[in-house]
């Protein structure tokens, strides 16, 4: 085998985002100037002058950058080398930086960083470097300097409460569509909407209902099946998701997770199960709770690989026969690096295949998908950067391939999306899955 | 609830029916509904191949459908489902289904004495409000945000004003949603228009509205505040004075605001779920005093007691003197009242209901899978498979028990009015 062909493309760097270019066209230095220094007075303090402070510019942050390390090691792609050309020329300016300064900012925060945290693991001091290129995104977003396709995605938020402007009666009709739909394989399967009461509230994204319904399909079998007591509702608030944490639109992040929460509350569940989304579970578990004043998130959420962690450790669904065709796994940044589901994954992944062949580096070390942190969603302006952003991490999934991995798993919806480019890019020739799509494949049904 | 007074109150303990025979009796059972007065329970039910109806009280009804869903009783103890056949919807009231036929319905709501039943609907991919099976004439292409007057005979709700194509972004954000109110938006637009309130005679509306990304406030019958606020919940009418209340966040806290202006002297980490007194002399608000503490603030001033995972389902007294709310402290659940918690912990509990007379607080709670009514603290000594929320009788010396026993007499469903003196001592 050969190693994965290095494609570059020249129009990276002529990328033309409407979104970033008229926001840029209605700003002047002393709007600028204005709005950087209100952000930065209202919203920031300790934590920010103390990474600042800290930090010694040793640069050992380079190394744990998959845009770095995809671009031949340009010190512009490492993490300091991010942090260097927008919040510390910021501060050091005291927000007198111009429409151009701001127009490149916008890129760096928005499309050449993931907030995937890697980069703080490899840090001396631990400094999240992740939060210094959100605040850069949140001043974006005051300014008004945003990615066309991320800000549409932001609108649908505030619209809809969910992220694909999905109206109301449609998501209902598919949670009933995709329990017609699943009757023809056990008649007795229901989708139990509106439960008041359930267990659990088990709940997706936007792009389920929208693209992916069959993930409805299986989680219904899975939780049918394994005879869970769960519903899902009727109301907005059904999605998890949050591309306004990404965007620097926190108000509506908050608007998001209380409608999540409350309605988690106003179903009575005692915790909410959800999809394989690594984002979402960010929001609901760190930032947006937090946004609103909850500590911890108010009704326990628990994400998917640790629910079907639980269930095959119960026993609850027992697997017919392993998966036979050998898999590698990638571990999200956000359920990983953000909450450790690492081990439960692997025991996981051992329950139903037959052979995994684990990908180097992993669990908390391994590389972002490169479209989480909301890149993947700055839409198709970007789709090449993002996927020549990532030449490691093909690099990585090759490394795996020859020593047999034919089968990708991928319990997340961003490191599907950027996996899937990354695979039909680089010609890797590897099957992407989800958990859900494996287990719902290889568990005993009944007859 | 509506005219509980014609109830029978009479003590005793009566069995409404056996719902551990239905799952004999059909294929397919669903979760059991009952009625507020406790004298029916119904359950969706499948009476053939891809046939539901629904059961109430051991006998199905005689109409069947392609499907049924959201079953819910009115306060007039009437029930409505939302029923379709051969892929058209309507509402089903007591089995007896609309004459109009839509492409989708859902979002049930009941003026207060249960005669006005309102729905969302989609025809043709046209979104409007119906009630009483009388649709709007006006068609959107969107509604979100239900709301009903207290009598429901208005209905207000969010809708697209401005034709927007997805991806629209600076169209978007001139302002392209408004308030519509039976059918009729207001004439003017903004970012986004979310939680909408009535006042009490129906008259007015009020709403939370964005008019840029970054500048919130509230709108009521179309025009704005004065103040801007960098976040706003929804607005409320005082019941007496017609004044509206908000809470707004200013500088990265949160207070009351009345009609554009400070109401409460002081702010909080967060501030939501307002709401009068009956008399609309008092506002109680769910707030976090400091962040990760929750609890309730009365006329501004918070109770010492707070807990650290979530304070929700605040309910004032009908004299207005008296608060009761659900606390959740290290994953256990339990009702608090005037400031001080039950001692019992739960695994779940409901919203607590006041007795008429204001003296008595009960609540429904869960624990090890049974369920039972906690009065002023104390548990009743039964426990249940299943149960709904208590009422008071009108002189607040008996209390209405729905419940499902379990063994011996699993699935069987009984309606019991207790004395309070015999469960409470």
């Amino acid at each position: 085998m050969a190693e994965p062909a290095i494609k570059r493309s020249d129009e990276s760097n002529k990328i033309v985002d409407e979104g970033i270019d008229k926001g840029i066209a209605r700003l002047t230095p002393k709007k600028i100037e204005q709005v950087i220094n209100k952000v930065l007075a209202a919203e920031t303090g300790a934590r920010l002058k103390t990474y600042v402070g800290t930090c010694v510019h040793c640069g050992l942050c380079s190394e744990a950058c998959h845009y770095y390390l995809s671009h031949d090691n340009d010190p512009k792609f490492s993490p300091a080398g991010k942090v260097k050309q927008t919040i510390w020329e910021i501060l050091k300016k005291k927000g007198k930086v111009d429409q151009k300064f701001i127009r490149d900012a916008s890129r760096i925060a928005y499309t050449e960083c993931n907030l995937c945290r890697r980069c703080a693991m490899y840090c001396p001091f631990g400094i999240d470097i992740a939060y210094l290129i959100s605040i850069v995104r949140r001043l974006c977003h005051m300014l008004g300097v945003t990615p066309l396709y991320q800000q549409d995605t932001a609108h649908s938020h505030s619209a809809t409460l969910n992220q694909m402007w999905v109206k109301e009666d449609e998501w209902t009709d598919s949670l009933f569509w995709q329990e017609e739909e699943a009757q023809d394989e056990i008649p007795d399967l229901r989708i139990p909407v509106e439960k008041e009461g359930a267990e659990i509230f088990y709940s997706v994204i936007a792009p389920e209902p929208k693209f992916r319904a069959q993930l409805i399909y299986q989680a219904a079998v899975i939780m049918n099946v394994a005879g869970v007591d769960f519903t899902m509702p009727a109301t907005p608030g059904w999605d998890n998701s949050d591309l306004c944490m990404f965007t620097g639109d926190y108000e509506v992040m908050g608007r998001l997770k209380k409608a999540h929460f409350e309605t988690a509350m106003r179903l009575k569940v005692k915790r909410i199960v959800m999809g394989e989304c690594g984002h979402a579970f960010r929001s609901v578990y760190d930032v947006g709770n937090r946004w609103l004043a909850w500590k911890m998130p108010p009704i326990p959420v628990t994400h998917a690989v640790e629910f079907y962690y639980e269930l095959l450790k119960e026993g609850r669904i027992k697997i017919a026969e392993k998966y036979d065709k050998p898999v590698t796994f990638q571990d999200p940044c956000n359920i990983v690096r953000g909450r450790g589901l690492h081990d439960k994954a692997r025991y996981v992944v051992d329950a139903l295949c037959e052979e995994f062949i684990e990908m180097h580096p992993n669990r908390e070390h391994n590389y972002c998908c490169c479209a989480g942190g909301g890149v993947i969603n700055a839409g198709p302006p970007y789709k090449m950067k993002r996927i020549e952003g990532n030449k490691i991490k093909a690099e990585q999934l090759f490394a795996a391939k020859t020593r047999g991995a034919k089968v990708v798993i991928a319990p997340c919806h961003n490191c599907h999306g950027g996996l899937e480019d990354i695979i039909h890019h680089f010609g890797l020739d590897m099957e992407l899955h989800f958990l859900g799509d494996i287990i719902y494949k290889i568990m005993e049904k009944p007859v | 609830m509506h005219n509980i007074g014609t109830w029978d109150w009479e003590t005793g303990k009566r069995l409404i029916a056996d719902t551990g025979k239905w799952k004999d009796m059909f294929d397919w059972v669903e979760e059991p509904y009952v009625s507020p007065d406790g004298e029916r329970i119904v359950a969706v039910v499948k009476t053939g191949e891809m046939e539901y109806s629904v059961c109430e009280n051991d006998t199905p009804w005689e109409s069947t459908f392609d499907k049924v869903w959201y079953l819910r009783f009115g306060p007039d103890n009437r029930l409505t489902a939302l029923v379709s056949s051969t892929g058209a919807w309507t509402v089903a009231v007591d089995g007896a289904a609309w004459e109009n036929t839509f492409d989708f319905v859902w979002n049930t709501k009941f003026g207060a004495d249960g005669k006005n039943i309102t729905v969302a609907a989609q025809k043709d991919m046209e979104y409007f409000a119906v009630t009483n099976d009388i649709p709007w004439e006006t068609r959107f292409s969107a509604l979100s945000n239900l709301t009903i007057s207290h009598d429901g005979k208005r209905v207000a709700g969010v809708a697209p004003t401005v034709k927007i194509k997805q991806g629209d972004i600076f169209i978007f954000q001139e302002g392209c949603y408004s308030a519509v109110v039976d059918g009729k938006p207001w004439d003017v637009n903004f970012v986004n228009v979310w939680d909408l309130a009535f006042s009490h005679d129906g008259e007015h509306v009020a709403a939370e509205v964005r008019t840029s990304l970054y500048d919130y406030t509230i709108a009521v019958d179309g025009v704005l505040w004065d103040k801007i606020y960098t976040s706003v919940w929804m607005p409320q009418f005082s019941p007496s004075n017609g004044s509206v209340t908000a809470p707004v966040r200013i500088a990265g806290k949160w207070t009351l605001a009345q009609d554009g202006k400070l109401f409460w002297d002081r702010s909080f980490a967060q501030l939501w779920h307002h709401m009068y007194s009956p008399d609309g002399k008092k506002i109680a608000a769910v707030v976090a005093p400091k962040y990760g503490r929750w609890t309730i603030a009365v006329n501004g001033i918070p109770w010492s007691l707070t807990f650290g995972d979530l304070v929700t389902d605040a309910v004032f007294s009908p004299d207005g003197n008296r608060v009761a709310c659900i606390g959740k402290e290290g994953g256990k659940w339990t009702i608090a009242v005037d400031g001080k918690a039950w001692g019992e912990k739960y695994d779940m509990v409901w919203q607590p209901v006041f007795s008429p007379d204001s003296k008595k607080v009960a609540a429904k709670a869960e624990k090890n899978g049974r369920y039972t009514i906690v009065i002023d603290g104390k548990p009743i000594k039964e426990s249940y498979e299943a149960l709904w929320n208590p009422v008071f009788s009108p002189d607040s010396e008996k209390i209405l028990i729905k419940g499902i026993e379990g063994n011996p007499d699993g699935g069987k469903y009984f309606r019991q009015v207790l004395p309070l003196t015999d469960v409470t001592g």
